[in-house]
């Protein structure tokens, strides 16, 4: 595999073995274009399902027996597989898998990733996890209903939900979705780190392209812990090893298990779940810092704070995982240090809102339907992680644990400010992928029922769980202290759930009718400076760059220099002899190292 | 519009040399094209991958060592475990002394590999990676003679006549792992092998892919080492 390395790296590429025949060219693809829409429409189909699974369980809450299939045992698997499918199988293959594979090539001036075979792998290997994982659906006793962080004893002991199959099912699903995205991962990384093309610096990046390449080694060090614990309670489960079984004592019998630790479990869980929260969010703070700067006409304030509070952020994730363990039982001391480390997160973190407010500060502000889903992403970003500020506190913690406080946070967090970038990112780039605009009208739409809707769903939860309404809850009938207040706020809650759920199918038709009735867009009609928008054909083609690829001479963030014929100057544009842009280019080299 | 900017000569700064220290590490990483300066795609994703994999043993190790403090039952003794009774005499930790023998040889004979690969001798170079391999089934093959005299003794997964049920549970997990890692490095280094033989390589004149076959069997090495001063001497 090495000596490929050598053909694709000069700047000549030999043309001609292009893929023909349909198969061959949408099916068993090695171009990383079509292993990105793969990507994306098996995350968006798989991520269908958990939104009606959370209709669904919206209904149970808001009016609770109305739907007679949902009964608690089918509750708990909703919840499980709710929360499984949309952080692994939609968010991270799809951040990941779909923008990734998608972008790097084309912003760093790439062919296709340092390893296409490999990266058709991936993607073939995730699409296997996901079927096992609907296949849990089929099988007797349906899927696992442990809670998304399947803690033991209780996810394989009897009682729990899907005892029989799901659980053995969720585990294999997760073990093969840790393999393919190690494959993927791979070709990220490698293909950022060695194959830019000619004068594309590591400091010169779009940050899109630095949230993907830090957020995928985050990836590759905290999935093995994934993958550990799943193996190990496969084991558990299956051969009646005690890793993480202590002895217990299970509807009146005891059983075979002794001395295991199921704390141990919550650590190597938390050690993969933290980091996987950023994960998520650093590709969503890279895109979101290059549509902010390319809808406001303004070059990204304090570009380098930008990547060095991307790599801090990075860094700090692996060392604040137990800040979800502070009601586990585990040495109270910890708390200590855990409270401080997430604590410290908020400076990097801060850095990188207050960059993108003053971006926006006295810029040319476009409110195009990118830039309202990122200044949407900007509140609701801010709103979740405010909250978090609460829960990284050991005192204030440990009466919010546990209530609907927890669910308000991380999904304001990490639930709809992820989706609302990726909305975003696909409204920006569905132009260069298909060639025509998505919908102005239909959007601006899609965009004001999901952002006032989700605010609509999560910002009454902060008071519910003030109140203390526990989550997981299938009923809360008969329970004294909840007011009757709380059950009106549920039925709000559920209506908007079930509005906003609404508006996504806007969205997916949207998607569909633009690709073949959609204004078309040119080839870059944002104005953008990054290398992706100055492919010589849109959609582009097979190799990307046609005979020659691009040289860079610039950051990525040429907007509106003063003096520029052009209110943007693409990357790829030499600085010209006593010519205004001179200028801009000059700052941008000093700039960048 | 691409091909037009080509046809000016790059006006690209050529960075200095670097500086030293922290400054001049962060210039190097970040620079031009490349942040590992003639590092062929193939080394730079086995780096990666073994980094990777470095946190899956970690963890693996890790786990060993937390349910070997937390569990309450007392833990085998592993010189007594591990020994081997040979014309009378009681040895312990024989079997595993020679394995791990046999493995650090094989890293040897394919440092050498990859000495002989660069100077293009491919018949020293398929010899000494076929070497390299045999002593890597025979590791695997004392394994297997290893783990079955332990189930003969009563160990499983699930517990054991000796101690703590953990002990059979983390000892098959993990031996099994490295085991495996092993047995895919044999079959790799064959593949390998066979096409050096053939002079597959010969076109480019690059064998790369032999130092990068050897970077992950000296990673599985060692692992083993860590493994083996966890495992058998606490």
């Amino acid at each position: 595999m090495a000596q490929t390395a050598f053909v694709d790296e000069g700047l000549d590429h030999e043309h001609g073995h292009e893929p023909q025949g349909f198969i061959a060219k949408y099916i068993w693809s090695q171009d990383h274009k079509v292993i990105a829409i793969q990507y994306t429409l098996t995350a968006i189909a798989v991520g269908l399902l958990a939104l009606v699974m959370s209709w669904l369980m919206r209904m149970q809450i808001g009016f609770p027996g109305s739907l007679e299939m949902v009964d608690q045992e089918r509750y708990y698997q909703f919840v499980t597989m709710h929360g499984m499918i949309m952080v692994i199988y939609l968010l991270t293959a799809l951040f990941l898998g779909g923008f990734g594979n998608y972008l790097i090539p084309l912003m760093i001036g790439a062919r296709d990733m340092v390893f296409p075979y490999v990266n058709m792998l991936s993607y073939w290997t995730y699409l296997l996890s996901v079927l096992v994982l609907v296949a849990s659906f089929f099988v007797p006793g349906g899927p696992t209903g442990a809670g998304w962080t399947l803690y033991p004893p209780q996810a394989i002991l009897p009682g729990t939900p899907g005892r029989d199959w799901g659980i053995i099912l969720m585990l294999v699903s997760l073990v093969i979705f840790v393999a393919a995205f190690t494959m993927g991962g791979l070709n990220y990384i490698t293909t950022v780190l060695q194959a830019r093309t000619r004068g594309m610096t590591m400091m010169r990046l779009p940050l899109t392209v630095w949230g993907i390449f830090v957020a995928t080694v985050l990836g590759l060090l905290a999935f093995p812990a994934l993958f550990v614990s799943g193996v190990m309670m496969l084991l558990d489960r299956l051969l009646g090893t005690s890793f993480f079984m202590p002895a217990v004592l299970s509807q009146g019998e005891m059983l075979e298990y002794s001395g295991g630790s199921p704390l141990l479990f919550q650590h190597l869980f938390w050690f993969f779940g933290h980091p996987e929260v950023y994960i998520v969010a650093l590709p969503g703070f890279g895109i979101v810092s290059d549509l902010i700067s390319t809808h406001a006409r303004k070059n990204i304030f304090g570009y380098r704070m930008m990547v060095w509070a991307i790599l801090a952020i990075g860094g700090l994730s692996f060392v604040v995982w137990a800040h979800h363990m502070y009601v586990s039982g585990m040495n109270p001391y910890f708390g200590f240090f855990f409270a401080f480390t997430t604590l410290i997160i908020a400076i990097p973190t801060a850095i990188k809102v207050y960059n993108w407010v003053l971006t926006l500060w006295r810029g040319d502000i476009h409110l195009t339907v990118p830039m309202l889903f990122s200044l949407a992403f900007i509140l609701t970003f801010v709103a979740g992680g405010m909250s978090g500020l609460f829960l990284g506190n050991v005192v204030v913690d440990v009466p919010l644990s546990d209530t609907y406080f927890v669910v308000a946070h991380f999904h304001m967090v990490m639930g709809v400010a992820p989706i609302l970038v990726i909305f975003g990112g696909l409204y920006h780039w569905y132009p260069k992928v298909t060639g025509r605009m998505l919908n102005d009208t239909l959007g601006k739409i899609h965009f004001w029922i999901t952002f006032l809707g989700t605010y609509a769903i999560f910002f009454p939860m902060h008071y519910l769980g003030f109140v203390g309404i526990p989550r997981r809850y299938f009923e809360f009938e008969g329970i004294a202290f909840i007011p009757d207040s709380a059950h009106l706020l549920n039925e709000w809650i559920t209506i908007a759930a079930l509005v906003v759920g609404a508006a996504q199918f806007l969205f997916l038709f949207n998607l569909a009718w633009s690709a073949v009735r959609g204004r078309p867009s040119g080839a870059n009609p944002w104005r953008s400076t990054t290398l992706e928008w100055q492919t010589p054909e849109t959609p582009p083609g097979h190799g990307n760059w046609g005979a020659r690829l691009p040289i860079v001479y610039r950051w990525a963030y040429d907007f509106s220099v003063p003096g520029a014929a052009e209110d943007y100057i693409p990357q790829n544009r030499p600085p010209e002899r006593d010519a205004p842009g001179l200028h801009g280019s000059l700052r941008a080299e000093g700039a960048a190292p | 519009m691409v091909s037009q900017d080509t046809m000016h000569e790059p006006a690209l700064r050529v960075e200095p040399a670097a500086e030293g220290g922290w400054e001049g590490m962060v210039a190097d990483l970040s620079a031009d094209r490349q942040a590992f300066r003639d590092v062929p795609w193939g080394k730079a994703m086995m780096w990666i991958f073994l980094l990777s994999d470095t946190f899956i043993f970690g963890c693996f190790l890790t786990s060993y060592m937390t349910v070997r403090m937390s569990t309450t039952v007392p833990w085998p003794n592993p010189s007594e475990v591990f020994a081997l009774t040979i014309a009378g005499t009681h040895v312990p930790l024989l079997l595993i002394a020679i394995m791990t023998f046999v493995l650090i040889s094989s890293s040897g004979t394919m440092a050498m590999a990859v000495n002989f690969a660069y100077r293009r001798q491919r018949g020293a170079t398929a010899a000494l990676m076929l070497a390299t391999a045999v002593l890597g089934a025979t590791f695997v093959g004392m394994q297997a003679f290893e783990w079955s005299k332990l189930i003969e003794e009563g160990v499983r997964p699930w517990g054991n006549p000796m101690g703590a049920a953990q002990f059979g549970s983390t000892f098959f997990m993990i031996t099994g792992f490295h085991g495996f890692h092993v047995t895919v490095g044999v079959i790799y280094l064959l593949v390998v092998a066979f096409k050096v033989r053939r002079g597959d390589y010969e076109r480019r004149g690059n064998y790369q892919i032999v130092e990068i076959a050897g970077l992950y069997w000296h990673f599985v090495d060692l692992v083993w080492v860590f493994i083996f001063a966890l495992f058998y001497l606490w």
